[in-house]
């Protein structure tokens, strides 16, 4: 545990591109302080050129995930406390994905995937159409709320064993994704949706090793939600309607 | 919604995204087989071991019946299907080998097995 009696502890940040390295800094102790605190801290007053990313401070926006001793976190929500324990706190950009500079990473080969796994609603009615009645308690509905509140924060992504073994598997915040849109009754791209997650690159490439469902720091379960796509998978093969 | 997606998923032809969901199909079906076949063939074992069967014995009950000649050709068709599958997953990832390439590959693999796995079955019958 890093004291409180301490006035100040190391931090180590990665500093450049992938082929950059950390740089260590002094950064002062406060209570009940977070790992994004310390990041606004050393860019403030020690090296205002470190480049991170934040936006909201308080886990609703998902811009501020970075890897925090080895682990991919939502740096805003995450206490030094809890992390650091006795060692050096070490901060580096988050994994499988192209390090601009610093902490910031390049979220586009993470947002394309959305895309291919055709992660936008479809809708089936129109503007003139009256309001689509989905019953709260229904078992689809309930699906829906389990997978519902993603940030994207990409910190499932990068603690993705499979992502990093097979750069075009879609990873679990877009299979997560699509597993929400299968669920929802207004939505009129079912088939089409499962096919572009059906691939070489789709939910069937899954371990479950359940890394995304441990570290999803909105404790949603990923891994289930492609579990799910399977199963429609398989079902839809069978059929012959896939 | 970003229209850029990464190459090779968008494109993938419907054929190839049917042909990946039945490789997925066959393997799971084809481990549900095997999760029977694989408790059978233990509890034989462990039979034949408590009850001190020599091998000469083991052919001569295998050969009195109609049901192990059967469960074994079911036993070894499960493992020319999984085998081969689980290999092609483990290629893609660790060699990037997909595709034709890697249906070639698993094709032989598969053959192998099952000549191998039919032949040993067959000495059974005859």
């Amino acid at each position: 545990m890093i004291s409180l009696t301490e006035s100040t502890f190391p931090v180590l940040i990665w500093r450049g591109a992938a082929d950059g390295a950390f740089r260590r800094y002094e950064v002062p102790r406060l209570a009940s302080q977070t790992v994004l605190d310390v990041v606004t801290h050393v860019q403030r007053h020690l090296d205002a050129s470190l480049a991170y990313r934040y936006a909201c401070r308080v886990g609703m926006c998902g811009s501020c995930a970075m890897t925090v001793n080895g682990k991919a976190r939502w740096t805003c929500r995450t206490h030094v406390d809890t992390v650091a324990g006795d060692r050096t706190l070490e901060i580096g950009p988050l994994h499988h994905l192209p390090i601009v500079r610093d902490l910031v990473v390049d979220m586009a080969p993470f947002f394309d995937k959305w895309a291919a796994a055709k992660g936008e609603f479809k809708p089936t009615a129109t503007r003139y159409d009256d309001f689509a009645k989905v019953a709260p308690a229904s078992p689809a509905r309930r699906a829906i709320d389990a997978t519902i509140e993603c940030i994207g924060c990409a910190v499932c992504y990068a603690s993705c064993d499979v992502v990093g073994w097979k750069p075009d598997y879609l990873g679990p915040a877009a299979l997560n994704r699509a597993f929400t849109l299968v669920n929802d009754v207004r939505d009129g791209a079912g088939v089409a949706r499962l096919r572009a997650i059906a691939g070489d690159g789709g939910c069937q490439s899954c371990h479950t090793h359940q890394s995304c469902t441990e570290r999803c720091p909105k404790h949603l379960l990923p891994t289930a939600s492609i579990a799910g796509l399977k199963r429609l998978v398989a079902l839809a093969a069978v059929k012959g309607t896939l | 919604m970003i229209d850029v997606v990464p190459p090779g998923i968008e494109n993938a032809s419907l054929r190839s995204v049917r042909y990946a969901a039945w490789r997925f199909v066959l393997q799971r079906a084809s481990a549900a087989v095997l999760a029977i076949c694989v408790v059978v063939h233990l509890a034989t074992i462990i039979y034949a071991v408590r009850h001190q069967l020599t091998a000469a014995a083991i052919v001569a009950r295998m050969h009195a019946s109609a049901f192990w000649p059967a469960f074994y050709t079911i036993f070894v068709v499960a493992v020319a299907i999984h085998a081969p599958l689980g290999l092609r997953a483990i290629a893609d990832e660790w060699l990037g080998l997909r595709g034709r390439r890697a249906d070639v590959v698993v094709a032989s693999i598969a053959l192998v097995l099952l000549g191998g796995g039919l032949y040993a079955v067959r000495s059974l019958t005859a």
